[in-house]
């Protein structure tokens, strides 16, 4: 077995043990990523050489007998909106082409405490806007299943990544579903925590009450680990929760037995492919069959959550993305005769197609005569679909269903922008209502993976991985696809 | 018949608090630093960065917000106002639309001996921009080391008539908050500043004109001139039947004219919405009752109290208590025993005279800028009293007080200035007046009794004005008569 | 609900981006469709519906202590500026450059 094909959690322990050592780690990543990203496109920026000195003082650290982090020596991907101190961040977009964050994100600060190597940055659509990365500036990352296909989005660089063994573990982001939806799409486990459990200091501000960070990973464990490296109160993101948190590998293993499990029926609806929703039935079978207890429920208000959200989601949009004015840092134009113009220039210039969408979208629902019917609306109906799971955790430890109604299709085949948006059906729910739900590998379909979703009541991330752990250790589906190796020699 | 205009007055006060650190993140909130020094990624916006508020900021807040009466929303929040300028990072400031910190309160003015109940309609807590310097050559240059110092916008109804009430209202306005400590309130360095509304309409009419608002008001006396300015302006046109112009004027300092600022070509529209990187903000009522207790005397109570218990005379209290510096001092020194007619007199006839010819603005100063201090000046009264020095050296050692800053005990040791009470002593110099002035002794016993203070005086003189008078007087009668 | 070429360009106004005929052709067109489609959320009365800013529940009131601490150097906080001056950010002189 070669080293970039361990998973985190097993890697970290060989390290530890001094079975191999970070730098080895480190540089098996980086032949890896050599041999295949010519194909998968996946990095933006590519860090060899802070990850060859991050391993390099791991083994220091190990030599000497010190203490290390629990992800010691682990190479990882993070997603290009997450700040990282001295090393370009531009959330895929031409605004921010030549943007080097004089600091790190809260979750790149404790990442690295907990010793990570940083490999680079992973491709996503840009500002995170968009389920395919289509809509990034730089370039299309392709799935490790089909490179004819996008690996989901928009944290679909960090998938990717993730599954061609590209990096061991990898941070996405979520507004609208981006992790779980490029999750689902490469086959690897993907976690949406409660809003407020990691702290958004560093994230590139999308949609600021729906943004949220959390694990890519090979595994339920690693996906476990991850979280419990970078979750937690941080003083400086005022809505980050400020409780106690549980030790998320402790439960792992316990099983579902007794797990009361209610199956989304608006989950199952018209648009679904009925090969995904055949898989997923089959794995909520499965779930049952180790004791868990299954029944339908009701979310009433779902249907309404994509207009909720495309409401929501471009409101803040619009208003975080105002401070990109070519003033401070940014794209400035080159030809501007007065300050309006450097303004209008600079943006039209430095945005793509979807985000100036977006900014028009939310710049209308916000604008005076207008905020009552669209923002304020939709922050009330958002009021009845946060019920809804309320009702239904009354009764259900977890909601199952399907992560997305398809697999992956193919570059350029979605091309109307509402099209793409309706895809975010069965993921905009739980981030309306600020609940965490992951999404873990439970097939295929035509050799693409499907995802099955594990939604639970704000903070039950234990639980969750509890859940995804017990069907995942029932099903040791392939996690790696085949990749043609690129011969170097 | 001649119609009878009547101006319509309101006015928007920004007020920067005097946190040690901005509202949203940890830099300094200082004032004269090198430009860019005092910024972080939250203060300059970066991508990714996320404001924390600054617990004092807001408590100063709803301390400003109590002083002027207001009512307290105890259920409060945060709000982006959206708007473009290269001094505001963010391209959104955050502020409170419609939960401010206070609302409907009330400040009482002066104005022709008559009492004013000014309405206060809103006071809310936002954030300061940065700071553009225009270069005529070069363009604009940005420093963003203000960029996130508290501000509070205080908001009056428009309750004002005349250029005089709205300088009083903002002399009320700037006591307060300088007497709450919680602003330096300088229009000089931009700590306070002010917009004016401002309407014509009818005399007896309930309508109300068409508004203009004044910007770049940089003193008082701005704001006395510009209104004054902008009410003769608006009466010529308003007169002439024509229409006021809705919009928004600049004040020409140097000129002491209004101009018309460039018009945009569409109106703004802020798109206010809840700041969703803060959570929401409740002030209970123990929060309010704590601050409240926490209020220092504000000036009109102390007005009232030194009147009742010192006898001080109205106007005598008045100018003590307009500025902070002054009612500071004269209350330290009357704690340490001074005499609080003597104590008033000495800061009113000195200590003002020698801020004036200094040429500092004694509004806003502080305790500590004053040129001496309250315990010096107790002291020197003691001394005065004991008879250790003549009522005339007071102002001498008063003087150097002020030029040394040291303590009278020690100015009087140095220079000697002790009053010279000994009789032995002073017989001698009496003697030699006595001897050298014979003609003047003549006319004395001859009944020219008045000719008694040129030999004092010549005492006096003679000990360097040292002696002790009365003494001096007495021992002269006592030998001539 | 169809978007006038004029609502268009307010937008685009207010958001300080410019576009081209064929851009806010399209854009009308796209957005409108979309806020059809968001206008279904008024089949719901919510007249006694609160709304939701914030997911986390009976969180308010979380401060920092008003103690200043580390800024950046200005070297780290000016190393994206497009442009600067002697410690400044720059914005070459342009044409209508007063505040509003
Ligand atoms: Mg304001
Ligand atoms: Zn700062």
């Amino acid at each position: 077995m070669k080293l970039w094909e361990l998973t985190a959690h097993q890697l970290a322990a060989a390290i530890c043990r001094g079975e191999t050592s970070a730098a080895e780690a480190t540089e098996a990543y980086l032949e890896r990523i050599q041999a295949v990203e010519g194909q998968i496109e996946a990095y933006l920026t590519i860090t060899a050489d802070l990850a060859r000195e991050q391993a390099r003082q791991v083994d220091a650290r190990l030599s000497r007998g010190e203490q290390v982090g629990p992800l010691a020596g682990v190479p990882m991907a993070l997603k290009d909106i997450l700040c990282t101190e001295g090393v370009r961040t531009t959330a895929a977009s031409r605004m921010l082409e030549n943007f080097v964050p004089p600091y790190d994100a809260t979750a790149t600060a404790r990442l690295r405490a907990s010793g990570a190597v940083l490999l680079g940055k992973t491709n996503l659509d840009e500002f995170a806007m968009g389920s395919s990365v289509e809509n990034s500036a730089y370039k299309q990352t392709y799935n490790p299943w089909d490179t004819s296909r996008v690996p989901g989005g928009s944290s679909g660089g960090s998938a990717a990544a993730v599954a061609a063994g590209e990096a061991a573990f990898s941070l996405g982001t979520e507004t609208g579903g981006s992790i779980r939806h490029p999750a689902s799409f490469c086959g690897i486990v993907g976690l949406k925590p409660t809003y407020g459990l990691v702290s958004r200091y560093g994230l590139v501000h999308f949609a600021s009450s729906l943004d949220q960070i959390g694990p890519m990973t090979r595994d339920v464990r690693d996906c476990a680990l991850v979280l419990q490296a970078i979750a937690g109160h941080d003083p400086l993101d005022s809505t980050t929760y400020q409780g106690q948190l549980p030790d998320y590998l402790a439960g792992l293993e316990e099983g579902v037995e007794g797990l009361r499990l209610g199956v989304a029926r608006e989950y199952f609806g018209e648009g679904l492919d009925p090969r995904v929703g055949e898989a997923v039935r089959r794995a909520i079978g499965d779930l049952e069959r180790q004791g868990a207890v299954v029944e339908e429920v009701s979310l009433p208000h779902s249907p309404y959550a994509l207009a909720v959200y495309y409401t929501i989601n471009p409101s803040e949009a619009s208003s975080n993305l105002a401070r990109y004015d070519g003033i401070g840092y940014g794209h400035r134009t080159a030809e501007a005769t007065d300050l309006e113009e450097l303004y209008r220039r600079s943006r039209s210039e430095g945005f793509g197609d979807e985000v100036i969408r977006r900014i028009m979208i939310g710049t209308y629902a916000l604008s005076s005569g207008y905020y009552d019917a669209y923002y304020l609306k939709a922050q009330k109906v958002r009021t009845l679909i946060k019920r809804d799971f309320d009702q239904a955790f009354s009764q259900y430890d977890a909601i199952i269903g399907p992560v997305t109604p398809t697999v992956a299709f193919r570059v350029g085949e979605m091309e109307d922008p509402l099209a793409m948006y309706l895809s975010d059906i069965y993921l905009a729910p739980v981030n309306l209502a600020g609940i965490p739900a992951v999404s873990v590998p439970c097939g295929f379909v035509d050799g693409l993976p499907v995802g099955l979703q594990i939604i639970g009541p704000a903070l039950s991330e234990a639980r969750l991985l509890r859940i995804a752990r017990a069907y995942e250790r029932s099903h040791d589906y392939v996690r790696l696809p085949q990749l043609e190796v690129k011969d170097n020699g | 018949m001649a119609r009878v205009w009547e101006a319509v007055i309101g006015i928007e006060v920004h007020a920067e608090l005097s946190t040690r650190s901005k509202v949203y993140c940890g830099c300094a909130n200082a004032f004269g630093a090198e430009p860019n020094t005092h910024v972080c990624p939250v203060c300059l916006g970066l991508p990714g960065s996320m404001p924390v508020l600054n617990r004092r900021a807001v408590e100063y807040a709803i301390m400003a917000a109590l002083a002027l009466n207001c009512q307290i929303t105890a259920e409060g929040k945060f709000d982006r106002k959206h708007y473009f300028y290269p001094d505001l990072p963010k391209g959104f400031q955050i502020s409170q639309y419609d939960t401010p910190i206070g609302h409907g309160g009330f400040v009482e003015i002066e104005d022709g001996g008559e009492v004013r109940p000014i309405g206060i309609r809103r006071v809310h807590l936002e954030e300061d921009t940065g700071k553009s310097t225009h270069d005529p050559v070069l363009g604009t240059l940005i420093d963003y080391n203000r960029a996130g110092v508290p501000l509070i916008e205080i908001v009056s109804e428009p309750d004002l008539r005349t250029a005089a009430q709205a300088v009083a209202y903002l002399s009320k306005l700037r006591l307060i908050l300088k007497y709450l400590g919680v602003s330096d309130v300088k229009m000089q360095e931009g700590s306070m500043r002010c917009e004016v509304n401002i309407s014509l309409r009818e005399k007896g009419s309930d309508q109300l004109g068409n508004l203009v608002e004044i910007k770049n008001i940089g003193s008082f006396r701005g704001v006395e001139r510009s209104i004054a300015y902008e009410i003769a302006r608006q009466r010529e046109i308003l007169e002439q039947v024509g229409t006021i112009a809705r919009e928004t004027r600049g004040w020409d300092e140097a000129n002491e004219v209004t101009v018309a600022q460039r018009r945009k070509e569409q109106a703004s529209d802020y798109r206010y919405f809840p700041e969703p990187d803060l959570v929401p903000l409740r002030i209970d009522a123990a929060w309010q009752e704590k601050l409240r207790r926490s209020l220092p005397e504000l000036p009109d109570a102390k007005r009232a109290r030194w009147m009742r218990e010192y006898g001080l005379p109205a106007y005598d209290a008045g100018r003590l208590v307009e500025a902070k510096a002054t009612a500071d001092f004269f209350d330290t020194a009357v704690s340490r025993g001074g005499d609080p007619k003597a104590v008033a007199n000495w800061i009113i006839g000195e200590l003002l005279r020698v801020v004036n010819l200094r040429g500092g603005a004694i509004e806003e100063m502080e305790l500590a800028d004053l040129p001496t201090s309250p315990e010096h000046l107790a002291a020197m009264l003691a001394l005065l009293e004991k008879g250790t020095i003549s009522s005339k050296l007071a102002k001498t050692v008063f003087e150097e007080m002020c030029d040394s800053g040291r303590d009278p005990e020690t100015i009087v040791k140095e220079k000697g200035l002790v009053q010279i009470s000994d009789e032995a002593e002073l017989e001698q110099a009496v003697d030699r007046v006595l001897d050298e002035n014979p003609r003047v002794v003549a006319d004395y016993r001859a009944g020219k009794k008045g000719v008694a203070g040129f030999l004092v005086g010549q005492v006096m003189k003679a000990t360097g004005g040292r002696a002790n008078p009365q003494l001096v007087n007495e021992l002269i009668r006592r030998k001539l008569d | 609900m169809k978007l006038s070429k004029e609502e268009i360009e307010h937008l685009a106004w207010l958001a300080r981006l410019e576009l081209n005929e064929e851009q806010a052709g399209r854009l009308a067109g796209q957005i409108s469709r979309i806020l059809d489609y968001v206008e279904q959320m008024n089949q719901l009365d919510t007249s006694d519906v609160p709304p939701t800013f914030h997911t986390l529940p009976e969180l308010s009131n979380v401060f920092r202590d008003d103690i200043p601490d580390r800024s950046l150097s200005r070297e780290k906080a000016l190393q994206s500026a497009p442009a600067r001056h002697q410690g400044y950010i720059l914005v070459p002189k342009v044409r209508g450059g007063e505040p509003q």
